[in-house]
This record gives structure tokens, sequence and C-alpha cells, in this order.
């Protein structure tokens, strides 16, 4: 069915062109004078500006192991955050905690536990999906590297980066 | 200086070629560079954001590092292009826009030479001669490329630059009739001494008459829509536009070669500022006569000199300034609504131009050239 369009009825003036181009330089320079005059303040200059002090709560950042008030290392290396991984940046390998140790009724923790920062897309599953409360994301955001291989964080350095964490869940702990 | 050289025929050639070092590859090319620069930071102030100001101060090495990105990066030719004209089509851009500088004058005389490469008589003959071959250089590269965005792009662009091409030598015409001169030079003299085309309000005014103004203004708006769109700025923008070609006809090129163009399309920009800068608005002289030297062959003090190529450059850093402002100010032509303008409405207003300034300078009895 043909639709025809309304086309707008244009007076002599708006018809010449040119006087419209007044009116949207007057638009163009002002936002040009603005800016030059400091009084809009859009652009952030990074790296001398940051945002780290007012961050979001939910803001995902680089992810890492905890320890707990106990000083027990929380993952049991369940290896569900691997499963769940999208990019596959996380790499464990468990190990059995030996009989005489004090947290031997827990069985496994990680050997090694390697999550490769260059393939990590921050997506925060990882954290969701660990029934252990052991895995979280931080705040940091500006991961760098001269080389690949310092890009993989190993379980040392995400222990490092983690720190204690307290008001967690202990539920290896004795009951009372 | 010809008092320690032996011919006067090496005096010649030295000084042009000084002049033309002087001019292309120390001002044009670095006047280019700050072209990029200042698009950069204009477009960026007029988008409420900085542009680039990390490079050197204020961001003005920028360019600089564009440029050593566009040595270092790898030039491919692709397999499937007509690798004769490929290579030759970013030349072409280019070396044009270079060669109309040669007749545009900078400045009056510093110690004692003509601030102008080619003293030419027939100045702006030779720039839209010289102009028409880069619509070559866009043909060969939208053809080569053997691609439907650079074809598409490259076929709109040279339609685009043929048809306003008669509009901007046609726009001309009335101003050229008005001063009797076609040496660019003798027209910046008369227009130090009797008022710029624009702002005819000292000495002997246009020549004449005040009514000589409407023809000159309406000459002047034709020519410089045409020069936007001999250079395919914005609102001209169809042939390069990022929305609809990819990039038009120079998709298919990368590293240097995209630098060519890219220098190409801003030389273009500068060198018709200037241009414009000459024709209407008294090219290096200052307003009201200030400084004016008493005539085309009359001694110069050199700061005079030094003086009037500032206030030229001043002229054409305006004009380039006004290019980038309009660019963001105007939403882009559509293609019909283009080529309308320049068949429909421009060749039109410009021939009705000339017989109106005809009629004009027959009523008012000065000798139409």
């Amino acid at each position: 069915m043909p639709y025809t369009v309304k086309r707008p009825k244009l007076v002599w003036w708006e018809k010449l062109y040119l006087p419209a181009l007044a009116s949207g330089m007057r638009v163009t320079l002002g936002h040009f004078f603005r800016c030059l005059s400091g009084k809009t303040k859009v652009t952030m200059q990074y790296p001398e500006e940051t945002w780290n002090s007012h961050l979001p709560d939910h803001y995902r950042g680089a992810p890492a192991l905890v320890t707990d008030e106990q000083e027990r290392e929380r993952c049991v290396a369940c290896q569900l955050c691997e499963f769940i991984c999208p990019p596959r940046a996380i790499t464990i390998q468990p190990e059995e905690i030996p009989r005489d140790d004090n947290w031997a009724k827990v069985e496994k923790r990680p050997a090694e536990f390697d999550i490769d920062m260059i393939r990590c897309i921050y997506c925060g599953l990882c954290e969701e999906v660990c029934p252990e409360q052991a895995i979280f994301l931080r705040k940091d955001y500006s991961i760098t590297g001269y080389t690949r291989e310092e890009m993989v964080h190993d379980k040392a350095r995400l222990y490092e980066i983690g720190g204690v964490r307290t008001g967690l869940v202990n539920k290896w702990n004795e009951l009372k | 200086m010809s008092f320690f050289l032996a011919s006067s025929v090496l005096h010649i050639t030295l000084v042009a070629a000084i002049k033309i070092v002087a001019f292309v590859l120390v001002t044009i090319l670095p006047l280019v560079a700050i072209s990029v620069w200042m698009e950069r930071r204009v477009s960026a102030a007029i988008q409420d954001r900085l542009g680039p100001n990390r490079v050197g101060p204020a961001g003005l090495l920028q360019p600089v590092a564009d440029g050593v990105k566009f040595l270092l990066k790898e030039d491919f030719t692709p397999s499937y292009v007509r690798k004769n004209f490929y290579w030759l089509a970013p030349a072409l851009t280019m070396v044009p826009a270079l060669l109309t500088s040669a007749v545009i004058p900078f400045g009056s005389r510093l110690f004692g030479e003509k601030m102008v490469i080619a003293d030419l008589d027939v100045g702006p003959l030779f720039v839209f001669a010289i102009a028409s071959l880069t619509v070559y250089g866009i043909v060969l590269a939208g053809w080569a490329s053997n691609s439907k965005y650079p074809f598409l792009g490259g076929v709109r662009s040279t339609s685009q630059m043929i048809s306003y091409e008669i509009s901007l030598g046609l726009s001309v015409v009335p101003l050229l009739m008005i001063y009797g001169e076609l040496n660019l030079g003798k027209i910046v003299q008369f227009q130090a001494e009797n008022g710029w085309a624009m702002l005819p309000l000292w000495g002997g005014g246009l020549g004449i008459n005040l009514l000589l103004w409407i023809p000159v203004t309406i000459s002047f708006v034709i020519f410089t829509t045409s020069m936007f769109a001999e250079t395919n700025r914005l609102p001209f923008d169809l042939p390069e536009c990022e929305t609809e070609l990819v990039a038009g006809y120079h998709t298919e090129y990368s590293s240097m070669k995209f630098a060519l163009f890219f220098l190409g399309e801003y030389a273009a920009m500068i060198v018709g500022s200037g241009l414009i800068v000459t024709l209407f608005f008294g090219g290096w002289s200052l307003p009201f006569g200030w400084l004016t030297p008493d005539s085309i062959t009359a001694h110069v003090p050199w700061w005079h000199g030094v003086i009037h190529i500032f206030v030229f450059f001043d002229k054409v850093v305006t004009f380039i300034i006004f290019f980038i402002i309009i660019r963001w100010t105007l939403p882009r032509f559509r293609y019909d609504q283009l080529m309308r303008l320049g068949w429909q409405v421009f060749l039109v207003l410009a021939l009705m131009n000339i017989v109106f300034t005809a009629v004009i300078l027959w009523w008012i009895d000065k000798p139409v050239m």
C-alpha cells in the first residue's frame, strides 16, 4: 500500500538552508566554547584521575582466592569454577589433604590453581558458583604484564591478592 | 642575493627551489599535521570531550605519532586489485593538491623575493586545471580496488567532484570580471589597496560600487560550498563516510597509501582555504590598508613581509577551523540532493551571477574584461 511521507512545509528562509547554518553553528559553537572554558567535565583524565574511590559495590575486577580467619585456605578443589568458567581460564590440580592434618576431614585442596588473566573475562561466574565462598572478584581492573607467563596467576599469587576474609560461613568447623 | 651568484638563471632556480622546500615541505605538510590535530581537538570540544592531549604538549605531536604508525604498519597489496592503478591512485590524489599550492601568494615580499612559488598570470585557471586531476586519483582508487564499497565510493566521488568543478570555476568568473586580472598576486594587491572582496570598506572599495558586493557574496557562497564538495568534506561526505561505505574509495588501502589519501584530502582543504582567502578575503593583507605595500613591485620591509605571511596563515587557519566546525554541524547530504544542488542550483546560480555582474559593470560604465 503506498504510504506518502508528509514533508514539512518550509518557509522561504528555511528553503535557503544557509540561515539554518547559523542556528546549527550556535549549538555547535556553544558546546565548543563550553568545553574550552572547562565547564563541561565529561572526560576523566586517566591515569591522573581514576574512579577507584567510587567503584560500585558490585564491580567485578580480578578473581582471587581467600583465606579465612582460621588461616585455612577456603578452596577445596571441587573444580566447579573450572567447569563453569566460560573462557576456561581456570586450571586446577587437586590433591589430597594428608590424614594427620587438622583439616583432614575436608579431604581435598588444590595443588595448583592457575587463572590465566588474559583469558579471564571478569564475568564473576566462578564467584557465583563456588560452594565454599573461596573465590571472590576484587576491585582491581588494570592487570598488565610483559609476557604471557607473567599474566597467569598461580595459587600463591591468588592467595596473595585475595588476603584474609572474615564473616564467611565456616561449615567445616566442629559442631559446638 | 644576486651579488654573489654567477648568473640569474642560477639565482632563479635556487630561489624557486628554496621557495618550494619552504612552502611545501616546511609549511604545507606541517600545516596538514596541524590541521589533523585541530580537527581532532576541535571536533572533540564540539562533542563535549577532550581530544588527544597526551602525546607532546596538548597533544601537538599526535600527528607525528600517527605518521610513525603509518610508516611502521604493514603495507600489503590485496591479491585481487589491479596493481598498477592501485599503487598510482594515492599519488594521483596527493600530488595535484600540493601542486596547486604553487600559485597561491603566501605573503607580499620577503627580502625582495615574491612569496609565491610561481607567479603565473593564469592563477585560478592553473588551480582548477590541476585540481581536476584529483578526480583521476579517486577514480583509479575506486576502480582498481576491485571491491564493492570502494567502487561505489569512487563512482559517487567522481560524479560529485566533476559536478562541483563546474560551479567552482564559474563562480569565480564574476570576481575576475570585477578585478580584470587573473594573476593572484595582483588580485591580492588590489584587495589590499581597495578593500577585500567580502569587506570592501576602504580605499576604492571593489573599485567602484557597493552594489558589486551582492554578486561577490553569491560567488563566495557558491565557491565555498563547491570547495567543500571538491575536497569530499561534510556535508558532501558521501563518498567516504563510515556509516554508508565502510571507508569509501580508500577501504582497501593500508598504512602509507592511506596516509597519502589522508594527506591529500587535508592538503586540498588547506589549498582550498588558501584560495578562498586569496580571492575573497585579501590574501596576506591586513584590513583597512594597514602595512600595504605601495604597489606590486614596491620594496617591502622584511618585518612587513613576515607580518603578511603570518596574517595569511591566520586567515587560512580560521578557514580550516570553519571547515571543521561545518563538518560537525551539518548532516550529510543525500546523493540525489547533492547532485541536484550541483547541477540545478549552483550551475544556474553561477551563470546568472555572471550575467548579473556583467549587467552591473555595464551599468556603472566599467570596462568588462
